[in-house]
């Protein structure tokens, strides 16, 4: 089927046949069945939507925040490790690479270590490594000479350019990404097959209706459109209304700054609450494909 | 116009008739008779391709209905007009609507309003057209079916024991319809246990009697 076919018979799906409507009685459990499950998976995929989006964003930040920055641990006894970090930062000021470097102030280290011990800890009375922030430009340094050279002056110093466990971090948020876009193409499979479930059920539900109408001399198109047009729009409708409630059920979610931690970074920023306005017309289409087959199927079983 | 030759019909492992041949002509009336469970209703489903037969042919209009897609099929029934034992309405649709069915599955809606108020005036249900089929008697809904076998002018009606379910007076008039459509050049094929009502037509029109008995159809005897 062509494009513009396509376009004439979804126009000609919208202008609707007041007629041919109404040969198909209105009610029935089938339409609230249908509108349900509408609803509920439009909710769903709303959720999916920003589950996706969300660890998207999370990859992107944690690849890219990771893979720009390094640290530096300095492990020295106390009367030495002022030196060990003044020294260490020398030698990172003259490293190739290295864009800036600095010294975690008390405040910030212990900022670190409060999710394991609680606030308002002591670290200046402990023996807690001094850390050095790494930000590197973008072609990096080079990670085995800069620990060559900080063994023979910084002996307590250990660089770790987060590698080890960037990558797990990444490929965790990656996978989450592609777990959200398959429970959306899983979503999108059940709403059809649920829809398609209704069609069949609402087509033998009214069998007397498809003989009368045969008898009569309608084309199995015809018949089809009937109930076609009536459940495209009862799923649109119960998409749109699922939909409406996702959207308003995520906007509710508690923020980043309240809450903190991951699950908060669920959510749709800027142009990304557009995205969930993409369902119903979805579930629309997944309604008129997966009724249209149901229907033209059980019609060509019949005389 | 509608032909079978030598066909036969099985259902559920037995033959129900076989070598049966049968010619509607353009204007003829015909009643087709036999004992219940014959295959009156069969043949009727036949002639109309809701069936489709084990052997032989069935042509509409010359073409075999076995090459004849579904909606072939569907434009052949606008040239056939059926009136059922037990009408077959929708019951959600009031009487006028429908009456007008055939023409809107057509895609013909906008001819009904006019052809509507003359057919239904002529069936004497004028006054009964926004009620509902089940708030119809059985005269009213069997008048009804024959007002929407018509109302696309086919050539052809087949009427599957129209007055089974009503009485005798309302049998004469159904009758004088139909007799009327056939006087107009419409072919009439009824199918019926009433030898009464043969009997009153025959006084009236030309029509041939058939049998259905024994897996064969013959012609009636002389008796009616």
């Amino acid at each position: 089927m062509s494009a513009r076919e396509t376009l004439l018979r979804a126009a000609t799906l919208l202008r609707g046949d007041v007629q041919a409507d109404r040969a198909v009685p209105p009610s029935g459990f089938t339409a609230r069945l249908t509108v349900f499950t509408a609803a509920a998976m439009a909710f769903l995929a709303v959720f999916a939507l920003a589950l996706s989006l969300a660890t998207g964003r999370l990859a992107d930040r944690w690849g890219d925040e990771l893979a720009r920055t390094s640290t530096l641990r300095i492990s020295a006894p106390a009367d030495q490790i002022l030196d060990q970090t003044a020294t260490a930062l020398r030698a990172l000021s003259t490293t190739p690479g290295i864009a800036s470097a600095r010294a975690l102030t008390p405040d910030e280290q212990r900022a670190l270590l409060e999710p394991w011990f609680g606030p308002d800890l002591p670290v200046e009375t402990l023996a807690v490594p001094q850390l050095i922030e790494i930000v590197e430009v973008d072609g990096g340094f080079d990670a085995t000479g800069l620990r060559a050279r900080l063994q023979a002056e910084v002996p307590g110093a250990v660089l770790d350019d987060h590698t080890r466990w960037r990558a797990p971090l990444v490929e965790a948020a990656t996978r989450l990404r592609m777990l959200g876009l398959v429970a959306l193409g899983l979503i999108a499979l059940s709403t059809a097959a649920m829809i398609t479930l209704a069609a069949q059920a609402a087509l033998a539900a009214n069998e007397q209706v498809i003989r009368v109408l045969r008898l009569v001399g309608a084309r199995d198109a015809y018949i089809a459109r009937a109930f076609v047009r009536r459940f495209t729009l009862r799923a649109a409708g119960g998409a749109a209304a699922g939909t409406a409630a996702g959207m308003l059920a995520v906007a509710l979610l508690p923020s980043t700054d309240i809450a903190g931690g991951f699950l908060t970074g669920l959510g749709f920023r800027g142009a990304g609450w557009l995205w969930p306005l993409l369902v119903p017309p979805f579930a629309a289409a997944a309604a008129f494909a997966a009724t249209r087959a149901a229907s033209l199927r059980t019609l060509r079983s019949g005389t | 116009m509608i032909e079978l030759r030598d066909v036969a019909y099985s259902y559920g492992g037995g033959e129900l008739f076989s070598d049966l041949s049968l010619t509607l002509a353009p204007g003829s009336f015909h009643f087709l008779t036999g004992p219940s469970g014959a295959g009156k209703t069969t043949l009727l489903k036949l002639c109309y391709a809701a069936l489709t037969a084990t052997a032989g042919e069935v042509r509409l209009w010359g073409e075999d209905t076995r090459g004849m897609d579904r909606d072939a099929v569907a434009l052949a029934r606008r040239r056939i007009g059926v009136v059922h034992q037990d009408c077959q309405f929708l019951d959600h649709l009031p009487l006028a609507e429908n009456v007008a069915l055939p023409l809107t599955a057509a895609g013909r809606g906008d001819e009904a309003e006019g052809n509507l108020t003359d057919l239904l005036g002529w069936v004497g249900l004028s006054d009964q057209a926004a009620q509902l089929p089940p708030q119809l008697s059985g005269g009213e809904r069997q008048r009804a079916a024959l007002a929407r076998a018509i109302i696309m002018s086919p050539d052809v009606i087949l009427a599957d024991e129209p007055t089974g379910n009503i009485d005798w007076e309302m049998s004469q008039r159904l009758l004088t319809l139909l007799v009327e459509l056939n006087r107009m050049g419409k072919t009439v094929l009824i199918c019926t246990h009433d030898l009464n009502l043969i009997r009153a037509a025959k006084s009236q029109v030309p029509a041939r009697v058939l049998r259905l008995k024994g897996r064969r159809l013959i012609a009636a005897g002389a008796e009616l």
